[in-house]
């Protein structure tokens, strides 16, 4: 196999995979069940829809093996809405990957929220003309997926749970090893790979930018639009709401108000505003309650 | 001491479009609110989502005060941005998705016109007429709209197999694809010259 990134092609299609995901940024990226929600969500202002047939929190209620959603359902989303339209498929379940592309959705979540598919290797996702986005935990996790083909990278967080505190710490710990690559020797660089077990030209490409090769966007556990700024202010470029908007009592306006806080992060006063007036946020669960086996940041590799 | 240009930073891909700035030597404020506009010698409306970007402009109140800048100053609208820019929407009726052009640019634009993510490209485009180069440059469309029509007042200036991908009018310039994503600061280096 050809190495892709010695490729003029591959390159220049993961530019375009890359160049969608720089279009989503300063914008928010939610969880819909249904052509109704994904209506809402576009009129609140999303950026994107992440089609599924069960929001996080329910997964989680109901358990069972969760899948690929039906390709039925999806095209109902792509014919209601005119903005780009996501799907996720079970880590390293390429065969799901290949339907969602022939269906023609925008981005593909290889994601740890549906039952993996493979206990070793995720999608090559060079292999697609469709970009990816994975979840991550620590900078090594992110550095492979990238490695992979991934055009996107999100924080794990623990999605469904309505708790932010692990979105919180995966953001931070890929900051942090950025800010060591940094501060790197050249020749420290490849110790550095294998320590994070990560590819190397991916170490060096990261350590020169100082910051991730791809966008970098926050997800799992984000509820509020002051959850959204506390996320964009550690650095996040983007917010997946998964469960927060469609769990919560009354969604439409807290989709808009979450809009607007990605927007505004950084101004308190605005922030005030939107969060007035919202309804009872989803209820959620505190993750450092859970059984270990319960938590799904765990899922990847 | 010049003003910076303006990057209307309410969503999108602002932060490639500073990159090409500075990579000029010219310094960069970002736009958010009305007054900002005051500050900006030229303004820069990003690629990213037109319905997004026509909600944030609206509860923003922004809608106006573009206008009013863009009669005494130069924009640049890459993609979501030309569709912004532009006069009217062919293919869906208003309301359909509630994306509302500012009309500041006359041409009639298709959105997504070219299909879904799978249906983006990157092709040679002749931009000639903008700036005397005949050398092509290597244009990204993403999920890009399509130029319909152009009103008396614009001028085609950058075309993709004869079809127009570029539209000026006096010192506004809309693109259909994304200079910003690649390192050639050609169409940036043009716009800034329209400002005189």
């Amino acid at each position: 196999m050809e190495n892709p990134w010695n490729n003029e092609a591959v390159g220049e299609l993961y530019r375009q995979k890359v160049g969608l995901a720089e279009m989503l940024k300063g914008g928010v990226i939610m969880d819909v069940t249904n052509a109704q929600q994904a209506k809402i969500a576009e009129e609140a202002g999303a950026v994107a829809v992440m089609a599924l047939e069960r929001i996080p929190s329910d997964i989680r209620k109901t358990g069972g093996i969760a899948r690929m959603s039906q390709p039925g359902m999806i095209k109902e989303i792509q014919a209601m809405v005119s903005i780009p339209v996501m799907a996720k498929v079970r880590i390293g379940h390429f065969a799901e990957a290949q339907i969602l592309e022939a269906l023609g959705v925008d981005f593909i979540d290889e994601s740890e929220v549906l039952t993996p598919a493979d206990n070793e290797n995720h999608v090559y996702k060079h292999d697609f003309k469709v970009p990816f986005v994975c979840g991550c935990r620590n900078l090594g996790e992110a550095l492979r997926r990238i490695g992979e083909g991934a055009a996107m990278m999100r924080t794990k967080g623990e999605a469904g749970s309505g708790d932010v505190v692990e979105a919180v710490t995966h953001m931070r710990a890929v900051t942090e090893g950025i800010r060591r690559l940094q501060m790197m020797r050249t020749d420290e660089l490849m110790a550095e790979a294998k320590r994070l077990g990560a590819p190397y030209h991916v170490v060096v490409e990261t350590a020169e930018l100082g910051k991730l090769p791809v966008p970098n966007f926050a997800a799992g556990g984000i509820a509020t639009p002051a959850d959204a700024s506390l996320m964009m202010q550690l650095g996040a470029e983007t917010v997946f709401v998964g469960s927060g908007i469609f769990a919560s009592e009354d969604p439409a306006p807290r989709a808009k108000a979450i809009v607007d806080a990605v927007t505004f992060h950084d101004d308190p006063a605005k922030l005030m505003e939107v969060s007035m007036k919202l309804g009872e946020a989803m209820k959620g669960r505190a993750v450092n309650e859970m059984d270990e086996s319960e938590k799904m940041a765990g899922r990847g590799w | 001491m010049s003003l910076p240009v303006g990057l209307l930073a309410l969503q999108g891909d602002f932060e490639m479009h500073r990159q090409a700035l500075a990579d000029l030597g010219h310094e960069t404020r970002f736009v958010r609110r009305p007054a900002e506009l005051a500050e900006v010698s030229a303004l820069v409306i990003p690629g990213g989502e037109s319905t997004t970007l026509t909600r944030l402009v609206a509860r923003a109140g922004l809608a106006d005060p573009l206008r009013a800048f863009a009669s005494e100053r130069p924009v640049l609208g890459t993609c979501a941005g030309l569709i912004m820019l532009s006069s009217e929407l062919a293919g869906e009726k208003q309301g359909d998705f509630g994306v509302e052009p500012l009309g500041i640019l006359d041409c009639v634009v298709s959105r997504n016109a070219y299909g879904r993510q799978i249906d983006s490209f990157t092709a040679p485009v002749d931009a000639t007429a903008l700036d005397g180069d005949s050398a092509p440059v290597r244009a990204v469309f993403i999920r890009a709209p399509r130029i319909m029509a152009v009103g008396a007042g614009a001028q085609v200036v950058v075309t993709h197999e004869g079809e127009p991908v570029g539209v000026r009018q006096g010192a506004v310039l809309g693109l259909t694809f994304h200079p910003e994503l690649t390192s050639d600061r050609r169409l940036h280096r043009a716009f800034l010259e329209l400002g005189g």
